[in-house]
């Protein structure tokens, strides 16, 4: 028995007030938290400057032009006591890059074959998978950290006595010394042909897809293209005179001479953390196989793929997808983790700006230039991979 | 035609040799043709380099007993060494006359993760109790009444720092998590955009760029005359930094409720607190506790950090140990003895999520 039925004349409800629109309380209720916010940021701002001008500490970043006064053990680019403490930075931001980016190669590389492992048929493989895998994934990577740097600097014995772990590689209190091929210009044009063919293999590939199309003859681009990639080298080393003189590190009074050496405390980050990250690698790579249903491989197999075709044609793709998010945020934290050097006396970035901070006292720039940096890297990272992950997304309708 | 119907009985026949049995499983798991062959050998001989030497070190030549360091030195590991220093790497600094507290903290912490892994238990009950646990292990720490000395933050050490740092930082980090995932799915611009930038800034610099802001930081962001403990200090960065972590995964959750719960909770004329409290939270928290426990695992490993601002956690008290001029150079022993308690409670965890997820998962499971 509404109204509408009796015939009464429809009534239009009366407008809420102000205070019952959801658009006006949101607006409302954004003003409140935007003005609590800023109230305690203003509260640590006022504090923090009445603190400074107590203490007499300067503010702004003025020291960065100063000389720096210390010296950094490791550094890529040249770098004395009297550089600024800019310089300083660049040189700790280079240790920091430097360590990083041979981490991820290093923990895609083990991560991946770890991970591959765990999915072995073969009993053994994938149990010893398992146990490294369940061991250094559960124990924190700074005791990993002490715990290398301990036997590398440590328990490792002096040059003399060297643990001779790969013939010409030496293990010591000194670091890990390691041969390097003496420069010869022949070096030159093995890395031109091995661009060359890189670049040659990229078209022979297209063609060969394009005469797939037309004729449906297959070609075998992954054959040609090894042929092409490792052989150009190849061919371009003997040419030019096959210089095979590598540059052995060998004892001399005390220390080595010859090679290149990885300082302990370098060698030890690297160490834990190509092991910690390599542990949570491989379980996403696992993850990420065991996420592409069976039935892909059976249809595959009903098509007549070998298995390296149905692992590369129609499994890896789709695992892919799976496996890139997930990957990225781990090369993040390895990046992140890399901070951790300060603690067994690597020059990293933080290591040098703590240095920094203690001797000019300015902590607020110097922890605001950290996290400047790493927020830059974890922000450059993440966008170069949401790219890569937007190409091989699911295209859905 | 009538013959071919008929059930003659026919032998059992013995299965295919080499398929069943021991024979048979080594076949199929060890020896399955050549590669598999080739790796199993290579993976034997590996184990066999490996194995004698680490238990040669380990055991055999072990010394067990020694009166100090230089008694101690041998072929073989120094246990005697993790003997002498067994309760400072517990217990760090706290008076060796009341060593009962931390004990019974320890297991009053082990108590509660115990109940915390009862299903059964899940509920008002075990918020209670945690809150009483968490009491009472504040309360014996502390001491100060009932003929218990007053044990100063600056004495709390070892494995019980660590365990309070881990669970508190957990516990408080957990509501800020959910208002900070609840913001960031939120409609007003200005509460998201606050709350994606304060996840993001704290993800995207490490762990330990925040304790360094604690430790020399805050007594700056504080009026003049204030004093903040060192711990408390510590504690700040861990509930901001698991605040971070654990607001993406409970986004996680609340992304997994389908729309039309929202929608029929709008129907019944529910309020915006009333939805996400009844509808919305318990189903979206419920979905991530798997994910939610791997949390907690990731920061009782990165409690090891407070090391670099100076707190005597579990894995400080070791390298403390480590300095004794009497027993000098055991690294090895004292790490694997602290590398065994932390890799004890995070596989127990570890597993016990993976068990949590499984048995979600059992609906879905073909």
């Amino acid at each position: 028995m509404t109204a509408a039925e009796q015939g009464a004349p429809a009534i239009m409800p009366p407008r809420p007030p102000p205070w019952r629109n959801p658009a006006v309380r949101g607006v409302i209720y954004q003003i409140v938290f935007v003005l609590a916010v800023l109230a305690v940021v203003a509260f640590f701002v006022n504090n923090t400057l009445v603190n400074l001008n107590r203490r007499n500490i300067a503010t702004g970043f003025g020291f960065l032009s100063r000389e720096a006064g210390f010296d950094i053990g490791e550094k890529l680019i040249p770098y004395t006591p009297a550089d600024t403490y800019a310089r300083a930075f660049l040189v700790g931001l280079t240790n920091t890059l430097h360590v990083a980016i041979l981490g991820i190669v290093f923990a895609t590389v083990l991560g991946t074959l770890m991970g591959l492992a765990r999915l072995s048929s073969n009993w053994l493989v994938r149990k010893l998978a398992q146990v490294y895998v369940e061991t250094f994934r559960n124990i924190p990577l700074l005791l990993q950290l002490f715990f290398w740097w301990g036997l590398l600097n440590k328990m490792a014995p002096g040059p003399r006595q060297a643990w001779q772990i790969l013939p010409g590689v030496f293990v010591s209190n000194r670091g890990v010394a390691y041969p390097v091929p003496v420069g010869s210009p022949a070096y030159k044009w093995v890395v031109l042909a091995f661009v060359a063919g890189i670049a040659l293999t990229v078209v022979a590939r297209r063609w060969g897809i394009r005469r797939q199309a037309a004729t449906g003859q297959p070609f075998r681009a992954e054959w040609v293209g090894l042929g092409l990639i490792v052989g150009l080298p190849v061919i371009a080393f003997f040419l030019a005179g096959a210089p095979l003189a590598l540059d052995v590190p060998a004892l001399q009074g005390f220390n080595f001479s010859g090679g290149s050496t990885m300082s302990p405390e370098f060698a030890a980050l690297l160490i834990g953390l190509v092991v910690y990250t390599g542990t949570f690698i491989a379980e996403i790579v696992r993850a990420g196989i065991l996420a592409v249903s069976w039935g892909q491989s059976e249809a595959a197999m009903a098509l007549g793929l070998r298995s390296g075709q149905r692992m590369r044609l129609v499994v890896l793709p789709q695992a892919l997808r799976v496996i890139i998010p997930p990957m990225t945020s781990q090369y993040l934290n390895l990046t992140k983790n890399s901070s951790l050097a300060v603690a067994i006396g690597f020059p990293d970035l933080v290591s040098v700006a703590n240095t920094t901070l203690n001797q000019t006292g300015q902590a607020l720039e110097g922890i605001a230039m950290i996290m400047a940096v790493y927020l830059f890297i974890s922000l450059s990272i993440a966008l170069a991979m949401n790219l890569y992950n937007r190409a091989v997304a699911l295209v859905e309708r | 035609m009538a013959d071919i119907a008929q059930d003659i009985p026919v032998a059992a026949q013995a299965p295919p040799p080499r398929t069943t049995g021991m024979l048979g499983w080594l076949k199929a798991n060890l020896f399955d043709g050549v590669t598999s062959t080739i790796l199993t050998v290579a993976c034997a001989a590996l184990l066999a380099i490996a194995i004698p030497p680490v238990v040669r070190w380990a055991l055999l030549d072990a010394i067990w007993h020694a009166p100090n360091g230089q008694a101690c030195r041998g072929a073989g590991a120094c246990w005697a060494f993790i003997g002498e220093k067994f309760r400072f790497i517990l217990f760090g600094f706290f008076p060796v006359a009341e060593t009962w507290r931390p004990v019974v903290v320890v297991g009053i912490f082990l108590l509660m993760i115990a109940a915390a892994c009862n299903r059964r238990m899940w509920g008002r009950r075990l918020g209670i109790l945690w809150l009483v646990g968490l009491m009472v292990v504040f309360a014996l720490m502390r001491g100060g009444f009932a003929g218990m000395s007053r044990v100063e933050t600056a004495m709390w050490s070892g494995l019980p720092l660590t365990l309070i740092l881990a669970v508190v930082g957990m516990l408080l980090g957990f509501p800020l998590g959910v208002l900070l995932a609840l913001g960031r799915r939120s409609k007003l611009p200005a509460v998201r955009a606050i709350c994606v930038g304060y996840i993001e800034l704290i993800r995207g610099v490490p762990l330990i760029t925040l304790l360094f802001m604690a430790s020399l930081m805050l007594p700056l962001f504080l009026p003049a005359g204030v004093t903040v403990d060192k711990l408390v200090r510590a504690q700040v960065a861990f509930v901001m930094f698991a605040g971070a972590y654990l607001a993406e995964v409970v986004r996680g959750g609340l992304q997994a409720i389908p729309k039309g719960q929202t929608e029929a909770a709008d129907a019944l004329g529910l309020s915006y607190v009333q939805r996400t409290w009844l509808i919305v939270l318990p189903q979206a928290l419920s979905l991530v506790i798997p994910p939610l426990v791997n949390t907690f695992i990731g920061i009782f490993k990165d409690t090891a950090l407070v090391i670099i601002i100076s707190l005597f956690d579990l894995l400080t008290t070791a390298q403390t140990a480590l300095a004794d001029v009497n027993w000098q150079g055991f690294y090895v022993e004292a790490y694997v003895f602290v590398g065994v308690i932390y890799w004890s409670f995070c596989f127990f965890m570890s597993r016990y999520s993976q068990l949590l997820e499984r048995e979600f998962n059992r609906g879905k499971r073909r």
